[in-house]
């Protein structure tokens, strides 16, 4: 297939935009005009610019960094601020949705609430045994654990594992892969100081024992994490901490 | 209907071992009926049996070797995956898990034969 013939500058594209909010909404066409180079997101931007000022949509860094752009791009969750048009286009149309398994505010734009309170649920947030008193504590960066931390760390929160994940869809309570992922990096931290409340939390209702091991989150992560590794982790230190009676 | 996220080997994996699990636990309790009647006479399973040496229902009976076969791979390929250290190669071990269970499952066919 020739997806790259359509994207010559002076062609068009039909962009099928999911437009409404909490309420309902439903899909309007856009033509747009395309060139070479062009992401999703400068699509988006095209649209906003020159067809419909009240499109509501968000980015902000446009090179993969921040993590605000994501959306369901023909059905699948991406970064649209890295993704070429010509990569995704099909029947020289794209379909852009805001973002599954998160409730809508207006059109490609959902709210984040509950993704966000679900890292603090899986207890993600960093607990230290030290003070800017003590020395600075060294950390090989050839040690096991620390290298189990570093394959994890580089999430930017962008929601697109969370969007993958039929069993966030299935069980609305599941913490979701990205809260899972940064619960292992911290299990990893040998600085932390708040194993065994997170140890708690991750397998607690909606824990780590609701991944089927799907490895959608895998597959789709922009950054190239694999969050069902992470999780798969967390399940050996679960187990055997059941066996040991600490949780 | 797979979605379009859903379009990835290890999604079909999952959906393999859900379906296999519930045709599974169907057939289980009808299985042990079957069996269970053996207590009282030995008749009733031994036309049962004449029965099942027909062909098709032995096709079907394949199918439901390769349901048992495809999960208990499919299942020790999930617990390695979760409790064993990690290993980069997860597609071509449910692949090796599937084409175990195919194995199986013909064997099964061939052998009655
Ligand atoms: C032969 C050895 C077997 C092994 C190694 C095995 C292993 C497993 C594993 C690891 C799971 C969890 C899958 C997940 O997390 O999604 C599972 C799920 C399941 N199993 Fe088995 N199993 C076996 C036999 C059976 C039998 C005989 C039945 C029928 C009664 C059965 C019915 C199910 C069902 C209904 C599920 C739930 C499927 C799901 O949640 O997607 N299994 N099995
Ligand atoms: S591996 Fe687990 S967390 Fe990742 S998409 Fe699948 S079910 Fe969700
Ligand atoms: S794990 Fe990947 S896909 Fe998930 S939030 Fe982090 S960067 Fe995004
Ligand atoms: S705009 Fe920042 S990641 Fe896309």
């Amino acid at each position: 297939m020739s997806k790259l013939s359509v994207t010559k500058r002076g062609d068009f594209v039909k962009m099928c935009i999911w437009r409404g909010d909490a309420s309902g909404g439903s899909f309007v066409d856009y033509k747009i005009p395309v060139s070479e180079t062009q992401t999703v997101l400068d699509a988006v931007t095209w649209v906003q610019r020159n067809v419909e000022p009240g499109l509501s949509y968000r980015f902000a860094c446009r090179v993969g960094m921040c993590g605000s752009c994501a959306m369901m791009v023909n059905g699948r969750p991406r970064w649209t601020c890295r993704t070429h048009v010509s990569k995704v286009i099909k029947n020289n149309q794209i379909r852009l949705e805001p973002l599954r398994n998160l409730p809508v505010i207006k059109d490609l734009v959902c709210d984040l609430s509950d993704f966000f309170a679900k890292w603090l649920k899986a207890n993600g947030r960093f607990v230290p045994t030290a003070t800017r008193e003590h020395p600075v504590k060294k950390i090989s960066p050839l040690s096991r654990q620390r290298q189990a931390a570093n394959a994890a760390i580089e999430c930017i929160n962008c929601a697109v594992c969370y969007a993958a994940c039929d069993a966030v869809e299935q069980y609305p309570n599941y913490l979701g892969p990205a809260a899972l992922n940064r619960a292992w990096t911290l299990v990893n931290d040998v600085r932390d100081d708040g194993k065994r409340e997170r140890l708690r939390a991750i397998t607690a209702d909606g824990g780590c024992q609701c991944c089927h091991s799907q490895h959608g989150c895998a597959s789709h992560c922009p950054n190239e994490l694999n969050p069902a590794r992470s999780i798969a982790g967390l399940k050996q230190v679960a187990v055997t901490a059941i066996f040991k009676g600490e949780v | 209907m797979i979605r379009p996220h859903q379009k990835q080997p290890l999604w079909l994996a999952f959906a393999v071992h859900r379906m296999s699990g519930i045709g599974l636990a169907l057939f289980l309790p009808a299985h042990f009926y079957i069996l269970g009647t053996v207590m009282k006479d030995t008749r009733p399973l031994d036309t049962f049996l004449h029965w099942s040496e027909l062909p098709l229902v032995r096709v079907a009976e394949t199918g439901l070797v390769f349901l048992l076969a495809v999960h208990c791979f499919g299942g020790l390929r999930l617990l390695a995956l979760e409790f064993l250290p990690w290993t980069p190669y997860q597609k071509t071990l449910a692949a090796l898990a599937a084409s175990l269970a195919l194995f199986v499952a013909v064997s099964f066919l061939l052998n009655g034969i």
